[in-house]
């Protein structure tokens, strides 16, 4: 009954958005993201304002890594120019930031977190030329007028099943940790869709996956404390979400145990320890973006990226190997995600269609 | 007077020179803090070369991003603002010789509050709302502040541990309430990479006096407060006696003085005007309370009214030169400075300033022998009393 | 697992508290001695950073320690010539060394390592033949790295030096009566000097605690605000030795228990449960202010002006 309840209105959704004006909706842009870049003909300036650090191996590195890829790409420095603002975890010096490289004459401007909002679309609004993204947000300004402001989220509980999958079937003592920063959004998102991943195999009971919220983000001493009182607590498997992660993960790595990662491939720094990681990719959005922009559309897309478009991946350690079984399992549970077989806890379409289809049809409006 | 054949404008001058060289007591307050600040820069000047800066560009960013165009200036008094606040909350504390370091917990505690009475009270009139949550602000670091005060006064408990310890609490709470009771449930933030509350309404905001810019009604309030704290510290009976317990305790007994009144009053105060500059940043600037809103503002305000003098007319020159410190600093990544970079900055800025204090002290007990040494000596030693 | 949880709690607990106990140790010499550093917290973070890189970059873990130390004591020199010397006030003065600290290890840090790595040659647990077969007391105490041991060992030999050796009583009458101390002969400058400069030392150890014993990583900002609490549990402590190591355990065991209560899945909300240690130390020091009276050095905070006698 629930499930059919959440299956249909999955496909309303999918409906509404297939059905909507098809040039700026979640579906198209992650069609036309494949598409190729048109050249370069004079330097291309994107300006990054983030709240934390651009090594976080979290968040800020996520946008961070994909500007600086998708720069190599298209020759360099002086095809595309890429500065960054880090740290900027007061709103006011984010909107100063913001404010500071609109006028400076970037193309365009990323506002690297949700907080940033209310200064964004000020700045946006008096600097009808530049073009902004916004993330996470699935609001791109058109109930401000707006019509430069291009928006981003990802669903980070969609690579946490696929984790989540593969951790119950590697963990020996079927008992499996998590070391949270605060209970709420990106996080909360991936958590929650890891234990549903870890649950589905019956592998594992329920409250032998251990959650340790540290209550902050960057607190790397209190992820490793957390860390090793889920190993002391038998835990072999452990996962973990913001910058304070590289703590926790130094941990299983002493144990001899696995982690799975997120937000950002973590394997170069642990290779002994981390399987897979759920790693965002935003350079495809980016270079759509260049391209919506070149081609005269300055905003007014909202983009989601997700396992099915691409844009996020889960990317294995090669240094670690993986069963057979395991693997297959991890691809199948990619493969049901992307159908829309398996709907992860999260997901829009389950908790809030009304949210989603309001935010799609907004993004569909503007244009 | 008037040296005889010379013209008179270099006469003037040289008196003016005779005058400011007797008067060291009026020039090196100015001169000795502007040439730390050179030398702080100098030696910052080093660490920006080692880094492959041009120390030239980054300290023409550093003036320009903090009064080169009206923005950067409204910025600059926006920051300044909640600074001028903790600043004079931190005077009356350290004048009662209260080691308030809990100023960050109690703008994070008085700016929930009041986004708690704006969202809470929303349906009501604007005006009313407004004084109501700005209220709520006050109330709520005065009460937060006020449980150290009385474990101070009454339990003996050090007010250094306290605070410290209410801050790390304050920080939790922050989380409960944002993630709980206060948590932003509008559509496209279930994926949010941050915890917030609603944005609070535009009617009930601090109207900007020029539009769409940090600075706000709230600068007006803060420069009053200056000047409330000013006279409440030295015309009113209650500030006489915040700084008879702060010279000297013992003294103040024998004079009939409820020490632990005073204690606990001088915490709360303090704890308002911190909880009233959370409230002023809710209202005025983040339109919302969320995480990190105020990190950093106690310890700034704390350098802030130190910086003053520990007095609250001081405080105003110290909160905008300190907001405009922290403003430009955060545009100078731009310039390929990093964020790091900064902070080292704004440190050995404080150290450098700090420690010339020394020659301002000493030109003040030079031209003014007759005082008595420690009475007016700035700042107040702590006597820490456990 | 043959010990109980309990056990358990309190052996990672312990070995949690080493960075505390030497930070807060070195800060009561200080104290004690009259100049009180709020920048702790900064100096722990270049002591951090400077044992984590000396590691990284090949140096063994007790060469690291000493350069952390070293590193840590020309940052308590900065401090002391700023509040001894130019008697500038010391709480700013701490937070300045605090800003730089802070800024600094992260400017170093972008520079020389650019994004977390382990290391994966720090201090490992080193049981004490023995000693550590002994029930309870075994796991948790003599189950743990060096440097927790080396923290350990701190407590008596700081009390040792400050109670009964000349040395000890200069640094407590500097602290008590500098006027008095001055007319006896005693150089209170010089005194001050070596008492913060070893508070720097110490905050440089318990950086490199942290950083290549307790986690085997360096990220910026790390400490994450130890060293203030550190600060706060020498008042906790009284200035004693083991009252500062009372309120080390007790905030660090409260800090591991809190951690061990989420995993229960009791539905509280993590961060309720996350103020219990500060909770918990307030109402501790409540209780103990009742039972003991500390003595404080009543020239703390205060730079010495030989002229204003």
């Amino acid at each position: 009954m629930k499930t059919r309840f959440f299956a249909l209105s999955f496909l309303l959704v999918a409906v509404i958005v297939s059905a909507g004006l098809p040039r700026s909706t979640q579906a198209q842009a992650a069609a036309t993201m494949a598409a190729t870049m048109p050249a370069l003909t004079k330097q291309f300036k994107i300006a990054i304002v983030a709240p934390s650090a651009k090594n976080d191996i979290a968040w800020t590195e996520s946008i961070f890594d994909a500007a600086t890829k998708v720069q190599t790409e298209l020759g360099g420095k002086d095809k595309l120019e890429v500065t960054i603002s880090e740290n900027l975890f007061q709103v006011p010096d984010a909107a100063a930031a913001l404010r500071d490289y609109a006028g400076q004459g970037y193309d365009l401007v990323i506002a690297h977190g949700t907080q940033y909002g209310g200064p964004l679309f000020e700045v946006a609004k008096d600097f009808p030329d530049v073009s902004f993204a916004w993330g996470t947000a699935t609001d791109v300004g058109t109930s401000a007028g707006l019509k430069n402001v291009f928006a981003y989220e990802a669903r980070a509980e969609e690579g946490g099943y696929v984790n989540g999958v593969m951790a119950a079937l590697l963990s020996k003592s079927g008992i499996i940790g998590i070391v949270g920063p605060v209970e709420a959004g990106d996080a909360k998102l991936y958590i929650d869709g890891f234990k549903a991943g870890a649950l589905a195999s019956g592998k594992i009971k329920a409250e032998n996956v251990k959650i340790i919220y540290t209550g902050s983000f960057g607190d790397t001493a209190k992820a490793a404390e957390s860390a090793k009182t889920l190993i002391s607590q038998g835990a072999d498997v452990l996962t973990g979400s913001a910058q304070q992660v590289p703590g926790a993960i130094t941990e299983i790595q002493k144990a001899k145990g696995f982690w799975f990662g997120t937000q950002t491939d973590q394997a170069a720094g642990w290779p002994d320890a981390v399987v897979a990681s759920q790693a965002y990719d935003w350079a495809p959005m980016l270079k759509d973006i260049i391209t919506k922009r070149l081609g005269g559309t300055k905003g007014g897309v909202a983009y989601t990226i997700s396992l099915k478009d691409g844009g996020e991946k889960i990317v294995y350690n090669a240094k670690v190997t993986l069963p057979a079984d395991v693997k297959a399992a991890a691809d199948k549970a990619v493969a049901d995600i992307s159908a829309g077989k398996i709907v992860v806890p999260g997901n829009p379409a389950m908790a809030t269609p009304a949210a989603t289809m309001a935010a799609t049809m907004a993004a569909t409006a503007s244009k | 007077m008037l040296s005889m054949g010379k013209p008179r404008i270099i006469g003037d001058f040289e008196m003016l020179m005779q005058t400011l060289t007797k008067r060291r007591d009026i020039l090196f307050p100015i001169l000795v803090p502007v040439l730390a600040v050179l030398a702080a820069l100098g030696v910052g000047a080093l660490f920006l070369i080692a880094i492959g800066s041009d120390p030239l560009i980054v300290y023409g960013k550093l003036i320009n991003g903090a009064v080169g165009n009206t923005y950067s200036q409204t910025q600059t008094i926006g920051k300044a603002t909640p600074l001028l606040l903790v600043a004079i909350g931190v005077c009356i504390a350290f004048r009662a010789n209260v080691l308030n370091i809990g100023v960050e917990g109690q703008v994070i505690v008085g700016g929930l509050a009041t986004a708690g009475a704006a969202l809470g009270l929303q349906n009501l009139s604007a005006p009313l709302v407004v004084v109501l949550s700005l209220a709520a602000g006050f109330i709520a670091g005065g009460a937060w502040a006020g449980i150290p005060g009385i474990l101070k006064a009454w339990f003996g408990v050090n007010e250094i541990l306290s605070t410290i310890m209410m801050n790390q609490i304050s920080v939790y709470l922050l989380i409960v309430l944002l993630t709980g009771p206060l948590k932003d449930t509008a559509a496209g933030t279930e994926t949010a990479n941050i915890i917030q509350t609603a944005r609070i309404p535009e009617a009930l905001w601090l109207a900007p006096l020029i539009p769409r810019t940090a600075f706000h009604i709230g600068a007006i309030l803060a420069v009053l407060a200056a000047f409330a704290a000013f006279f409440f510290l030295w015309r009113t009976v209650a500030g006489y006696r915040i700084r008879a317990v702060g010279q000297n305790p013992r003294a103040s007994t024998y004079a009939g003085i409820s020490v632990r009144r005073v204690t606990l009053l001088a915490m709360v105060l303090s704890g308002s005007l911190a909880g009233l500059a959370g409230a002023v940043e809710v209202l005025g600037v983040t339109h919302r309370a969320m995480q990190d809103f105020s990190t950093g503002y106690g310890f700034s305000g704390i350098v802030v009214a130190l910086f003053g003098s520990l007095h609250p007319i001081g405080a105003i020159p110290a909160a905008l030169l300190f907001g405009g410190l922290l403003v430009s600093g955060s545009k100078l990544q731009s310039v390929g400075v990093s964020s790091a970079m900064v902070t080292v900055l704004e440190g050995l800025i404080v150290l450098f300033v700090v420690g010339s204090g020394e020659w301002v002290r000493r030109s003040r007990r030079a031209s003014a022998p007759t005082a008595a040494p420690r009475a007016e000596a700035v700042p107040t030693a702590p006597e820490v009393v456990t | 697992m043959a010990d109980s949880s309990l056990v358990l709690i309190a052996a990672q607990g312990v070995s949690a508290a080493a960075s505390y106990l030497y930070a807060a140790l070195g800060e009561s010499v200080g104290q004690r001695s009259g100049v009180y550093n709020l920048g702790v917290d900064g100096v722990m973070l270049m002591g951090a950073f400077t044992a984590f890189y000396s590691v990284y970059s090949g140096q063994s873990p007790l060469m690291a320690v000493l350069i952390a130390a070293l590193v840590g004591a020309a940052m308590g020199l900065i401090m002391a010539f700023v509040s001894v010397t130019l008697k500038a006030e010391q709480g700013i003065s701490g937070i300045g060394l605090y800003m730089f600290g802070l800024g600094l290890s992260t400017l170093l840090f972008n520079t020389l390592i650019k994004t977390p790595r382990p290391v994966d040659n720090g201090f490992g647990k080193v049981p004490i033949p023995i000693l550590s077969d002994v029930p309870i007391i075994g796991t948790i105490i003599f189950n743990q790295n060096l440097l927790v041991y080396g923290a350990l060992l701190l407590v008596p030999i700081s009390w040792f030096v400050l109670n009964k050796t000349t040395f000890g009583l200069n640094i407590r009458a500097v602290g008590q009566n500098p006027q008095a101390a001055d007319a006896m002969g005693i150089n209170v400058a010089r005194i001050r000097y070596l008492a913060v400069t070893f508070g720097g030392a110490m905050a440089g150890v318990a950086g490199a605690s942290l950083s290549i014993a307790q986690t085997n990583i360096f990220q910026q900002n790390m400490t994450n605000g130890i060293g203030f609490i550190a600060v706060a549990l020498v008042y906790f402590g009284g200035w004693s030795p083991l009252g500062i190591l009372g309120g080390t355990l007790l905030f660090s065991i409260v800090t591991t228990m809190q951690l061990w209560v989420q995993t229960l899945g009791v539905p509280i909300s993590p961060s309720l449960v996350s103020m219990l240690p500060s909770i918990v130390t307030i109402i501790a020091l409540v209780l103990a202010v009742s039972l003991y009276r500390t003595q404080t050095p009543s020239a703390l905070g205060i730079p010495y002006r030989r002229d204003e006698n």
